[in-house]
């Protein structure tokens, strides 16, 4: 397919297409920075920082959980959903309405606890059907994205759940100083798994099975704990955003929760530049993909563009990262 | 082996037809259970109701046959009605074509990106469908919009004719000639050939490209209808309705028992999974009407889930079991 055209084309070019394609998302972050400094009235505040920050943690966090399972090939679609329940069982069990609690700071320490794991079990299960009946995960996670948020809706019958609780709106509300606890969260999340996906054996795992399943299978990499496992951490991720959420709200809303989080955090997995096909992944990217989204949305709305015409806006940003990814590769 | 054989052949039987049966049970069961439940206007509701979705499921599946999908339906639906509404005082059918042309034109943008720019068509119709919200919420200015009750526009979606819900009749004219096309036509074939083995088919000369082109062209307008019937139904343009319809569509194909890696499929079993789907919420009100239990309409996503856990499990257990007999 290699003619001396496309060969003289591509010669010169490959740095720069290279270094796009390694750093395009960082590069566009600094640009849409730079942009703003010039244009945005204010935005060089601590407030600026904080609003930006607070509204794309959650957003982040998912997005790690999903990074992780995009890096094996799959797709988790109950993201939304499991936030959802956790964000729905919280309440239920700080306020006591499940189990009369002896002591009120045992129900927040449980409330921190609880749908967490739980969300993580729905995770694992995402995953267990995956491996163990061979379901494509599109279709598997299809399942408790929509059954996920009817289970929340049960649980709470659809009610508002209004709360005071400064414990527990740590989470969402604390500050360490001054700078938002979720944010400091959020940072080590993206860490803690930038770490594992590069220097621990499950990283590369991920990755192998994500590059070649068969191969990886061959290579004697148990595929299918590594696939659990990554639905679990998903669910985990999920689980923590939705108590986040809640808390930044002091209301819980079983409906609301997390509605259309899967395809917010895919849109950011996919603008960092992990390959959506599986076996190249980067968190940091992720991070940088979701923060450029989101400082996309923030420009747009500072500059007096409507909120709609932002989405717009994010549609071409999506496919023009993801069209630029596929001209680095061929 | 002759038994396992036999279980096999069972198996298949269950994944082909098991969705009409399944709807026979349930159709049956609700006959004997609840009063009306035959009645004339509850199938007719049910029916005028869910022509939308079944309207969106038909192209879904047409998609989901090449091997793709389309995740932006739901937005789509939602622009169409806005369009249709906008246009709904100049008459009944400059609302049809326009809300049509606007799914249209969403149709035709995600067959660009799949084919042209070789996106996927998961990534690419996710982001058409921000595009098709956002241009919806600013056409409406953030608000529903109502439709004229001047023109003959509302009928598209509360009249009758012969005594049949007008919408009904418009799903029921897409899934025959949806079936026509998908069993008698080179247009059909290919479509299955490339959702089979698209480099295959590519080799044999089949335009590979073109077809995957026109079926979202096609789903884009068959949402767009879907979006037409909205807007005449509840006599509102609205920009934020649609949220969701995409995965329910998923569902509704996949019950029916198509597969999502393409080459398989069939349109009438995707019109009885959208009539399953459809009918459980249907039961669910019925079962709060006899006062013996009172399940909250939020039970029907459960169960739904459960239904499509259920059918995809099923499905799973019998592509291994050829897999092993192959």
């Amino acid at each position: 397919m290699i003619d001396a055209k496309h060969l003289r084309a591509a010669l010169p070019q490959a740095d720069v297409t290279g270094l796009l394609r390694r750093y395009g998302a960082l590069v566009a972050l600094v640009v849409l920075i730079l942009f703003n400094l010039a244009f945005t009235p204010n935005f060089a505040t601590w407030q600026t920082l904080n609003v930006n920050l607070t509204q794309v943690c959650a957003i982040v966090i998912v997005a790690v959980g999903m990074t992780l399972v995009i890096a094996t090939g799959g797709i988790d679609l109950s993201v939304g959903s499991l936030m959802a329940i956790s964000g729905a069982l919280a309440p239920l069990i700080f306020l006591g309405h499940l189990v009369p609690l002896p002591h009120p700071l045992l129900g927040v320490a449980l409330a921190l606890i609880v749908p967490v794991l739980v969300a993580g079990a729905f995770g694992w299960f995402n995953g267990w059907l995956i491996t163990r009946f061979r379901i494509q995960p599109i279709i598997a996670t299809l399942v408790l994205f929509i059954a996920g948020r009817g289970i929340a809706q049960v649980m709470t019958n659809g009610n508002l759940q209004v709360f005071k609780v400064p414990e527990f709106q740590f989470i969402g509300l604390g500050r360490v100083l001054g700078v938002p606890f979720q944010a400091l969260l959020m940072l080590a999340i993206v860490v803690l798994a930038a770490w594992a996906l590069q220097r621990t054996v499950f990283g590369r795992e991920i990755l192998a099975v994500g590059g070649n399943e068969r191969a990886a299978r061959l290579a004697g990499i148990p595929v299918a704990v590594v696939k659990r496992r990554v639905y679990l951490i998903s669910g985990l991720c999920a689980g923590l955003a939705g108590l986040i959420v809640i808390a930044i709200n002091s209301a819980s809303d079983a409906n609301l929760i997390g509605l259309g989080m899967e395809l917010d955090t895919i849109a950011a997995v996919a603008v960092g530049g992990t390959l959506l096909t599986g076996g190249r992944a980067t968190v940091v990217g992720t991070f940088l993909g979701a923060l450029i989204i989101q400082l996309v949305r923030y420009t747009l709305l500072a500059n007096g563009v409507p909120d709609a015409a932002a989405l717009v806006v994010k549609a071409a940003i999506i496919v023009l990262a993801v069209w630029l990814q596929r001209q680095g590769r061929t | 082996m002759r038994n396992d054989h036999a279980t096999t052949s069972l198996l298949r039987h269950v994944g082909q037809h098991g969705v009409l049966v399944a709807l026979l049970v349930l159709i049956l069961f609700g006959w004997l259970r609840y009063d009306n439940f035959l009645g004339s206007f509850n199938v007719l509701s049910l029916l005028r109701y869910n022509a939308m979705f079944a309207l969106v499921a038909l192209g879904m599946c047409y998609v989901i046959m090449t091997g793709g999908i389309d995740l932006s339906v739901g937005s789509t639906a939602a622009l169409g009605s806005v369009v249709a509404a906008l246009l709904s005082p100049y008459g009944l059918l400059a609302g049809l074509v326009g809300g049509m042309a606007a799914g249209l034109a969403i149709g035709v943008i995600n067959g660009l990106v799949v084919t042209r720019l070789g996106v996927l068509p998961f990534i690419a119709t996710l982001a058409t469908m921000l595009a098709a919200s956002g241009t919806a919420l600013l056409l409406a200015g953030n608000q529903s919009v109502s439709v004229s009750y001047e023109t003959a526009f509302v009928e598209l979606g509360q009249g009758d004719l012969l005594s049949f819900p007008v919408p009904a009749w418009i799903a029921l004219l897409a899934y025959v000639g949806g079936s026509v096309v998908l069993n008698r036509t080179a247009f059909g074939r290919h479509v299955l050939a490339v959702g089979g083995n698209e480099d295959a088919s590519r080799l044999m000369g089949l335009p590979a490209q073109r077809t995957k082109f026109v079926v979202y062209a096609l789903s884009g307008t068959l949402a767009g209808l879907a979006g037409v019937i909205l807007a005449a139904q509840f006599g509102a343009g609205q920009p934020i309705e649609g949220v969701g319809w995409e995965l329910f569509a998923i569902a509704s194909v996949v019950v029916g028992g198509t597969l999502l890696t393409g080459g398989v499929g069939s349109v009438g079993a995707t019109l009885a999974g959208v009539l399953l789907l459809g009918l459980i919420f249907n039961m669910l009100n019925f079962e709060n009407g006899m006062g013996w239990i009172s399940l909250s309409a939020y039970w029907q996503s459960v169960i739904r889930g459960g239904f499509l856990l259920l059918v995809v499990i099923l499905q799973a257990k019998l592509m291994t079991r050829e897999e092993a007999a192959a």
